[in-house]
């Protein structure tokens, strides 16, 4: 008898050349890949009609385990080849998954455009808060005062708060998860990839190693309480005094509005195209 | 609205019969971001694309849309971007990714004065090297120069053809006063034209390997969505498309990128030679400065002096051959270029003491003018 979660695993995960992964021992970017994997088997979506892109940094390395179409495309750009695959074949169903560097730094031209320009794409964007992969430099979402090794003397620089940017840039579906919120996170992909328009679920995520070990919370048990505490979710946050929110952040479904995107419009501009 | 334009005869600028030569070669994907002198030609894609059923998207930079000229392409459509310098700079990034990854595309740079934003409205041919090492790392790739509204039309479908046929990114080099030059022009028609298109696999997609080796170094390719699940991505990767760190495999792949360009030389390399046959002295010109020549080699030729005109059409691989049988028979051969002499240190390259090499260069935003073009043969 093999549980339903191995069953995932055959279904979804390459089986020849590609493991042991990139990861750490304990990186949030396992739980991401579940939560992913899971969402999609739920949604009942063709192995063969998802594409699945990244940019560059660990984040950029999940596409490599994962039995779809995947793309490991350049540092920041992952939206615009998503962007060039949905136009010229969108049936396919297109998932970006980028790093907070990735998305917000680098890319973030690219994020914001593709927030206003309402392309029905999803972005997964993993936010743990440093540059994991070339050492624990500072990010666009490394807070206030941390400690990194582009910031030995504290960081001076104000985070980016990525799903309120992308609420704020005309994303039609925005939400923010944890990675110890797992079962929600599922929920929220599920719900992030079936919304016909761009959508956005950051996940907040632990990097123990690069982050944690400059910031007392030198393991993956810490990170994640530190998460849990931290987090607030989006229908209590109402109800609490805004002094006790000060380093809190929200999860839960930021947006989710309905509005026509950009495939259904291009229709149209076909047909004028043709008639005038 | 007539959408059929096959056939028919326009007054066309260079730029406008880029966006038709794309089309006619199937282009349905067209991704720009605004910029002088190449904005007319994401200006017509966007009015000519929808109507033909294809994408047309302005993106937020030139990174962006050569990013999503790739991702078009990889889902089976033929793309295209069209830019100027500054833009050109941008786009080295995923100019070597579509290297890398062996994905078609054409990537029209109409060269305006640089470096920086320079001179916008002026003609220059600052960016030959740029387009032949601008992208990082150590690869092969087809350039091709355009002299004329005719020329942007059907160069821009060899483009295409050559793009398709051996998966790489093909760079064509216009100018400002080829872009802005406009001259009445008959749209072939479609048959009369000869389109390539990719080799797309026909083995099971269980038994496909995206990247592998064959005689001609150019593996058949899968759309994206058509059921062959595969691995793309700018490491360096194995023949399932898959990082790899392995020697064996590292040095396998990139001579193979090498090897299938290397293999389609006598096609790739396109010259137009006018006079040669019995010159003693050639012109190598390239682009607008190719007309001027044209017209120069003309004006020579009738005050007695025996001069020719060797017009490079493929700029890179840099078409030795001709050139080097051209050096046999010449005492001299001038090289005149807007720019400070970037194809006159090619010449030279290939110029194993066979013949004299004379540079003529212009950098004021002017184009070299045939009587420029005449005294210089005169003094030699």
């Amino acid at each position: 008898m093999i549980s339903g979660m191995t069953q995932l695993r055959h279904k979804y995960l390459r089986h020849h050349k590609k493991f042991p992964h990139v990861w750490c021992p304990g990186c949030g970017n396992g739980i991401v890949l579940g939560a992913f994997i899971r969402a999609i088997e739920r949604l009942g979506l063709e192995k063969d009609d998802i594409v699945f892109a990244s940019g560059i940094g660990c984040s950029g390395r999940m596409p490599t385990y994962v039995d779809l179409n995947t793309l490991h495309t350049t540092h920041g750009r992952a939206l615009t080849f998503a962007t060039g695959i949905k136009l010229a074949k969108p049936s396919l169903t297109v998932i970006a998954v980028m790093g907070d560097g990735d998305a917000a730094a680098i890319g973030g031209n690219h994020f914001i455009h593709a927030a206003r320009r309402n392309l029905d794409l999803t972005a997964i964007i993993i936010n743990n808060q440093i540059y994991g992969m070339t050492g624990g430099q500072a990010s666009p979402t490394t807070p206030y005062g941390a400690h990194s090794t582009t910031s030995s003397f504290t960081n001076i620089e104000h985070a980016f708060s990525i799903a309120e940017l992308a609420v704020a840039a005309g994303a039609s579906f925005v939400a923010r998860g944890t990675v110890y919120h797992a079962t929600q996170l599922d929920k929220l992909l599920e719900k992030g990839i079936s919304k016909n328009g761009f959508s956005v679920v950051e996940i907040m995520s632990n990097c123990h190693v690069q982050f944690g070990r400059r910031n007392m919370m030198a393991d993956p048990v810490t990170m994640l309480n530190w998460l849990k505490d931290h987090a607030v979710s989006k229908d209590n946050g109402s109800s609490m005094p805004p002094d006790s929110l000060q380093d809190k952040f929200t999860i839960g479904i930021l947006a989710d509005v309905d509005k026509p995107d950009y495939i259904e419009e291009y229709k149209k501009i076909r047909e004028k195209a043709k008639r005038d | 609205m007539v959408t059929d334009l096959n056939g028919k005869k326009f007054l066309l600028q260079g730029n406008e019969a880029m966006a038709e030569g794309a089309i006619a070669a199937g282009c349905r994907f067209f991704a720009g971001y605004p910029i002088t002198p190449a904005s007319e030609i994401s200006e017509r894609m966007s009015f000519r694309l929808p109507q033909v059923d294809g994408t047309f998207i302005q993106m937020e930079d030139e990174i962006s849309s050569l990013g999503a000229v790739i991702g078009a392409s990889l889902a089976g459509v033929k793309s295209m971007t069209a830019t100027s310098g500054p833009g050109f700079s941008l786009m080295q990034e995923n100019l070597g990714y579509a290297c890398m990854t062996e994905v078609p595309c054409v990537v029209v740079n109409v060269m305006r004065g640089g470096p920086s934003t320079g001179l916008p409205t002026s003609p220059s041919q600052g960016d030959v090297l740029q387009a032949r090492w601008g992208t990082h790392g150590d690869h092969p790739v087809i350039v091709l120069a355009v002299s004329s509204v005719s020329e942007c039309f059907s160069f821009t479908v060899t483009a295409f053809n050559l793009s398709e046929k051996y998966r790489v990114p093909v760079v064509i080099l216009s100018d400002e006063v080829v872009a802005h030059s406009r001259e009445t022009f008959t749209i072939p028609s479609a048959d009369s034209i000869e389109v390539v298109d990719r080799i797309v696999p026909n083995v099971p997609p269980e038994w496909y390997k995206p990247y592998e080796d064959n005689s001609r170094g150019v593996p058949p390719m899968a759309a994206m969505g058509n059921g062959y699940r595969h691995h793309v991505t700018g490491l360096v990767h194995d023949s399932y498309g898959f990082p790899t760190e392995r020697q064996d495999e590292i040095e396998a792949f990139l001579k193979r990128q090498f090897r299938k360009i290397t293999n389609g030389f006598f096609e790739i390399q396109i010259t137009k030679k006018i006079n040669i046959e019995d010159a003693e002295i050639a012109v190598i010109a390239y682009g607008s400065v190719a007309r001027s020549a044209r017209r120069a080699v003309a004006m020579a030729r009738s005050h007695g002096i025996r001069a020719g005109l060797i017009q490079l059409v493929t700029l890179f691989p840099f078409p030795k051959n001709t050139v080097v049988n051209v050096m046999r028979q010449c005492k001299a051969i001038l090289v005149p270029e807007m720019n400070m002499g970037q194809i006159s240190r090619e010449v030279k390259r290939v110029n194993t003491g066979l013949t004299e090499i004379v540079k003529y260069n212009r950098i004021d935003g002017q184009l070299i003018t045939p009587l420029e073009i005449f005294e210089q043969l005169q003094k030699i």
